[in-house]
């Protein structure tokens, strides 16, 4: 720690910080557009001037300074800042003046308006007047995706955008072309972005230069309800504002969570506002000679009730979707428990986790913050770009700071960093565990899906644990051992234990033709259920769960509903209701609850907060919010003692196309954009 | 008046034979070894007593700079010596005559300055335009290879490597750290400082950055003794110096002298005056076009060092002295020199990059009398907004013509205001074509 | 500067000649492993005099896969580097230095020339053999005014003899590389005022 003094007032700081880092935590203000946290230090906006005694007659860059770059004064006193003075007053406003002569006066019809950087700024530490007297500079706007628009006159070339895409998300898509006062933002030739994270730009921008395309002129921001949840398009549950106007969500902003996401979200995450309201299911549906008509509550209800006695238990089954919340799966296995069946499953894609092996077997359990701890790291079929890219940008930036050997078994994908390739499927593991290369004593094994989701995928589970255990993955103070989970509600639901009881069927019998009479699917879309059961879908879109069904129950969206949800690390976490779900669309542990009371049978709950206390009663794990719960690595011991005799088949990927995993992404118009563009690359690159 | 036997450049019009032969007839590469034998901080002394101050412009002790250069070697972080030879300082032309002329010097100077700071590659960086200054530069460098003088196993016993860069037309690249970034393959933009070079420099590894003269007069200094060549100029503004002359003199040219030579000398004795008599001297910029122009009767006979020409505001920087007569449109002038400013900004920094443009535009108005008077102190107040709040020099460089320019020749400028204020008209004065 | 966008017109594809092939890998040894991307000032400098002295999209993709760097790196360069012609240009380019040394002896009536016999800037006269661009100083100061046409400067200039010159390059006739008054480089006009002790007045250099 190092002393310094910040316009009299004294501090300690570490010495690496900067003097604006050293000011802030001294209480004071210093106005900013290029600096930022997370990304490397540019220093050219001049906007956080500041002066230093005893330094050169000019003002400094606060943001480029290390604080152990100042000398101390005589005898040792400490070294002293100002951000008040004259110089520092005067040099500001300059900078300003600067900043604004080029800048267009357009903030009325400025989506930035109301949240903008400069804007902000210019009215604390700017004149009151302009001196300018020429023409401004128009600048052509360019295009560079289906996600950001830009609006380039406005740039004040701070180039967060082109450090952030260079740095964070691995792709170098932007750059700064030309040079002076003719330097312009863009992508190459304005090509649209390749990222899964450049919706982030849009945060980092601090003026309206690139905003979000979907949200043109849709709302200014004073007029949002702000919710602070968490998000579902992938397993890691990152924080995200959703920001409604009325009844309508508009936008998605990522919160700060230095555990899970730090402060980006994926275009997903982002973007997938618009399929919340397209497609939705906004009142019960019956199916009637082959169509689907609509119904009222108490009819379908009926008509299930009537079915579910009609049907024996052992023909009874249940399937649970990826973006179901632990209240919803709760009631469902109660519900299907107390008629008797044991055929019920979270896991439609096939993976063959299972709760049966010990919590820590299905876990991420380095954590995600753990990436930045490891020492070296070994991908199992698994693409965490696509998988998670915010997990995958965590990774890219460990990998920076060097010294961090990444391998890769499977899909041989560019993941923004360098790796080696040791081989596409389950022999390249073996080999692996036979002969890793040593010297790793935080080593994380990243199991993907693409991996487990396979018949195999036990033996695959044994050698990866075996490759943990014997290459650095496991030791008293480390566990390496992560599964990458790509549904939100998988790792609630193995807590849960919705897993096929003593003889029930696993998802895929159960979704066989002629297997069982009566499935209850909750929001399962990525499985195809074979013709013969009556199928009853709770859920939200008119995806492929609805078109199978016999009845559809209409649901609410993961922004409609007050659920928990456990991320890939075990992490248990709550989204909260930001808007109402559509039309006569309720909230599923209610319709579950409901449909109880309809069979005759109702659940020991009239509320969500019994419901939670009942849940909890079961496991108390699950209702300590923001805490990961025990994972013994014991576990993994027995693990890898299991039989590894894998198959040959190369490793597929668990996701084969980013922008479409679940209903929403799929009624969203921009994730379509978003994919088709995508495919378009991924055909001229095979030209 | 210098001396030819004190002239370090005895090559410098090329009128001798620029072949290897040639240069060690004149001496070069005589006995070389016995230099190096001095070992590193014997030259290093040598060139801190010698008095030596940095040839590109800012002056800084030549001797000094080397011995920031870590004692020990890393080999995963090997030293670097980079030339600068991206001469585009305008007014400036005395580089090129070296490396196409008296190449030599150079090339043993880089042996040694390199041998001195524990590099064993060295680059040279020119300027893209100096096309035929590359050629004759690695040709020279190849003879030198070929008579095993440098390379891996070369007869000074000291591997070293001397490699040849380019650029492609960016003034800005002049600067020490947005050089080393254009050799590192990105643009030419300066970076923070600290780091300093000697720290993090090419490749993250150690590096200095010298003009093409400062390394090449090295060689002569360390051979006839500091004290020959502190004994010649003034204290603190030691040695001999190429001086280039341009502009209103009836014979412009390159030459080298001793430091401190009055500029009336100066141009009597090499240039044949100024046109027209020194009474027909209007102005002076003596260091190239960032410093500040000095009027006539303040220079005239004013002695052509590093602190004479800052007690006037001005500077010697590269010694490119650009003299103006009294036919001279100053206002103009000076316009024409921020209009280089503008173009070769190279857009990082906020003040240079909005403020470079506003101030050619506004001069250029004054030069054609379209402004009020009120702007000048305006004009003024932005240069002042520009200097001292940018990563590097070049919005100093900006700043400075036009506070000479309002310094001197207010009276000018309100004169051209008071003129097209009388006779108000549409036409546009020519300053660059856009 | 003005803003500089790649020409409309594109050729489909570019390919080094082996000549440059060859060249370009020797060159790139001069530079430490895994710092190839020092080379791509060169390179796209070998591309643009392959390519009539522009340099066109494919080419700043082909350096761009040459090097390992990404398209919009290589774009940078190319858009910040004013001598990378982003159009094409006449047959002999000339780039006129205006800044004020030049400016100060007479660089407008070259200027003037060059309005009257090829038209505008950046516009390739109609025979194709001519365009021109006024340049920031091009470091030839002691003889200005100068220009320099493709490769080579011409120093010393006066509208007569910069007309002649023109004339020459456009019949095809040679010409004179550097002073076209006779001068062997900076030195003054006329007899030498230094290193007369090695060369005499100087004259005969001058003469020859």
């Amino acid at each position: 720690m190092t002393r310094i003094l910040v316009d009299g007032v004294e501090v300690d700081v570490p010495a690496e910080y900067t003097l604006l880092q050293a000011c802030e935590e001294a209480g004071a203000e210093v106005p900013r557009f290029c600096f930022h946290e997370r990304l490397s230090i540019a220093g050219n906006c001049r906007m956080c001037l500041v002066e230093v005694k005893g330094g050169p007659p000019k003002p400094q860059a606060s943001c480029a300074v290390a604080v152990k770059d100042l000398r101390p004064g005589p005898d040792g006193a400490p070294p002293e800042v100002f951000t008040k003075t004259p110089m520092v007053k005067k040099a500001r406003e300059g900078v300003m003046e600067f900043l604004l002569v080029n800048h267009p006066l357009d903030c009325p019809i400025c989506d930035q308006g109301g949240e903008c950087d400069l804007q902000d700024q210019a009215l604390a530490f700017g004149g009151d007047s302009s001196r300018y007297a020429e023409n401004k500079r128009a600048v052509e706007d360019k295009y560079i995706g289906p996600l950001v628009k830009t609006a380039m006159t406005r740039c004040i070339h701070c180039t967060r955008c082109v450090r952030f895409t260079a740095e964070i998300a691995g792709t170098s898509d932007m750059g700064a072309v030309g040079r002076g006062e003719d330097m312009e933002i863009t992508t190459y030739l304005q090509t649209a972005m390749t990222s899964e994270l450049q919706g982030n730009v849009t945060d980092l921008c601090p003026v309206g230069a690139l905003l979000p395309k979907p949200q043109n002129f849709r709302a200014r921001p004073w007029e949002y309800q702000k919710t602070e949840t968490i998000d579902v398009q992938d397993a890691l549950g990152s924080a995200i504002r959703v920001d409604a106007r009325g009844r309508e969500v508009i936008r998605i902003l990522p919160r700060l969570n230095e555990a899970v996401n730090e402060e980006w979200i994926s275009d997903k995450t982002r973007q997938v506002v618009d399929g919340l309201k397209a497609q939705r299911l906004d009142r019960p549906y019956i199916r009637e000679n082959g169509r689907l008509r609509p119904a009222s509550w108490q009819e379908a209800l009926a008509a299930v009730a009537a079915k579910t006695k009609a049907t024996k238990a052992e023909k009874i089954g249940a399937l649970v979707g990826d973006l179901a919340a632990l209240e919803e799966i709760f009631a469902l296995k109660l519900l299907v428990e107390g008629l008797g069946s044991a055929n019920l499953d979270a896991r439609q894609d096939g993976t063959k986790l299972d709760p049966r092996f010990g919590r820590a077997s299905y876990l991420f359990n380095a954590t995600i913050a753990g990436v930045d701890e490891a020492d070296s790291l070994l991908i199992v079929g698994s693409n965490p770009r696509k998988e998670a890219p915010v997990l995958n940008a965590r990774i890219r930036k460990r990998w920076l700071k060097g010294h961090f050997p990444i391998s890769v078994i499977g899909e041989q994908a560019d993941l923004t960093y360098d790796y080696d390739y040791l081989g596409a499927g389950p022999d390249a593991l073996a080999r692996f565990v036979e002969s890793a290369p040593t010297g790793s004593a935080k080593r994380l094994v990243l199991i993907g899906q693409g991996a487990l989701a396979r018949p195999d995928g036990r033996a695959i589970l044994a050698l990866a644990a075996q490759a943990a255990k014997k290459h650095g993955g496991l030791s008293d103070a480390w566990n390496g051992f992560s599964v990458l989970h790509t549904a939100a509600s998988r790792v609630g639901a193995l807590d849960l234990g919705f897993t096929p009881g003593q003889g029930g069927l696993d998802a895929a019998d159960i979704a066989k033709a002629g297997a069982l009479d009566l499935v209850f699917n909750l929001g399962a879309d990525e499985i195809a259920i074979e013709p013969g059961a009556f199928v009853v879908y709770i859920g939200t879109h008119g995806d492929k769960g609805a078109h199978r069904a016999d009845v559809i129950l209409p649901g609410a969206a993961y922004t409609e509903k007050f659920g928990l949800y456990v991320n890939t690390e075990g992490r248990v976490q709550e989204a909260l209701r930001a808007t109402f779900p559509p039309g006569d669309a309720r909230e599923d542990w209610a319709i579950l609850r409901a449909l109880s009371g309809a069979l005759g049978a109702p659940l020991p709950f009239d509320s969500q907060k019994q419901l939670r206390a009942k849940l909890g009663e079961a496991h108390p794990h699950l209702l300590r919010l923001d805490q990961i719960g025990s994972a013994s690595a014991a576990d993994l011991e027995a693990v890898a003692l299991q039989p590894a005799t894998a198959w040959k088949d190369d490793f597929a990927p668990a996701i084969t196309d980013f922008y479409l995993t679940n209903p929403i992404a799929r009624a969203s118009a921009t994730m379509a954009e978003c994919s088709a563009l995508a495919l378009d690359r991924l055909k001229q690159a095979a030209e | 008046m210098l001396a030819d036997k004190d002239r370090i450049f005895t090559n410098l019009y090329g009128i001798g034979d620029k072949s290897l032969a040639g240069a060690r007839s004149r001496g070069a590469w005589d006995n070389t070894k016995a230099l190096l034998e001095l070992g590193r901080d014997k030259i290093i002394q040598e060139m801190k007593d010698s008095g030596l101050r940095g040839r590109g412009g800012a002056g800084f002790s030549t001797g000094l700079k080397w011995s920031f250069m870590p004692k020990t070697p890393d080999p995963l972080r090997p030293s670097y010596l980079v030339i600068n030879a991206d001469e585009s300082e305008p007014g400036t032309c005395k580089d090129r005559e070296i490396m196409r002329n008296d190449p030599q010097t150079l090339i043993e100077g880089a042996l040694i300055a390199s041998f001195a700071m524990g590099a064993h590659a060295s680059y040279i960086y020119v300027r893209g335009e100096f096309i035929a200054e590359r050629i004759a530069l690695q040709k020279a460098i190849d003879e030198a290879y070929d008579a095993k003088l440098i390379g891996k196993d070369n007869i000074h016993g000291y591997p070293f490597d001397l490699y040849v860069h380019h650029g492609a037309g960016a003034y800005i690249c002049g600067e020490e750290t947005a050089l080393i970034e254009s050799l590192e393959g990105k643009k030419g933009m300066p970076r923070l400082k600290p780091p300093f070079p000697a720290n993090v420099g090419l490749y993250g590894c150690p590096t200095t950055v010298n003009n093409v003269e400062s390394i090449a007069v090295a060689p002569t200094i360390l051979r006839r003794g500091a004290s020959w060549f502190a004994g010649i100029g003034k204290p603190n503004n030691t040695g001999t110096k190429l001086f280039s002359i341009s502009g209103h003199v009836n014979k412009p040219c390159n030459v080298e002298e001793a430091m401190s030579i009055p500029f009336r000398e100066l141009i009597d004795r090499h240039c044949g005056g100024v046109r027209g008599g020194s009474d027909n001297l209007l102005a002076v910029i003596p260091g190239g076009s960032s410093v500040r122009l000095v009027p006539a009767d303040q220079i005239i006979d004013c002695p052509m060092d590093f602190d004479s020409l800052v007690k006037l505001g001005s500077g010697l920087g590269t010694a490119a002295v650009i003299v103006m007569d009294k036919s001279t449109d100053i206002i103009r002038a000076i316009a024409r020199i921020s209009y280089f400013y503008k173009h070769e900004s190279c857009g990082q920094c906020t003040p240079c990059r909005e403020g470079t443009g506003w101030m050619w535009r506004v001069v250029t108005r004054m030069a054609e009398g379209r402004a009020h008077k009120r702007e000048i102190d305006m004009l003024f107040d932005v240069s002042k907004q520009i200097e001292g709040h940018t990563i590097c020099a070049l919005g100093d460089a900006a700043a400075w013509p036009i506070q000479g320019l309002i310094n001197h020749f207010r009276g000018e400028i309100e004169k051209r205001i008071d003129r097209y204020a009388a006779n108000p008209h549409p036409d546009p004065v020519r300053v660059a074509a856009e | 500067m003005s803003v500089r966008r790649l020409a409309e017109e594109q050729p489909a594809s570019f390919e080094f000649t082996p000549e440059n092939k060859a060249w370009l890998e020797a060159q790139i040894a001069k530079y430490p492993d895994g710092r190839q991307a020092s080379m791509v000032v060169p390179a796209l400098w070998q591309a643009q005099k392959q390519n009539d002295y522009w340099l066109p999209q494919k080419a700043i993709e082909k350096v761009a896969d040459t090097l390992g760097m990404p398209y919009i790196r290589v774009l940078e360069i190319a858009t910040f580097y004013t001598m990378f012609n982003l159009e094409p240009v006449g047959k002999f380019y000339v780039q006129l230095c205006g800044t004020t040394p030049c400016m100060l002896r007479g660089s407008d009536e070259l200027i003037a020339v060059l309005e009257r016999r090829v038209g505008p800037q950046r516009h390739v006269s109609a025979d194709g053999l001519f365009s021109w661009l006024e340049v920031e100083c091009l470091g030839a100061c002691c003889n200005a005014p100068m220009v320099q046409i493709n490769d080579d400067y011409y120093e010393d200039l006066t509208a007569e003899n910069f007309e002649k010159l023109l004339d020459d390059l456009a019949a095809g006739r040679p010409v004179k590389i550097g002073s076209q008054t006779g001068r062997v480089s900076s030195e003054p006009e006329g007899a030498l005022t230094s290193l007369t002790s090695f060369y005499g007045d100087g004259a005969k250099a001058q003469a020859e």
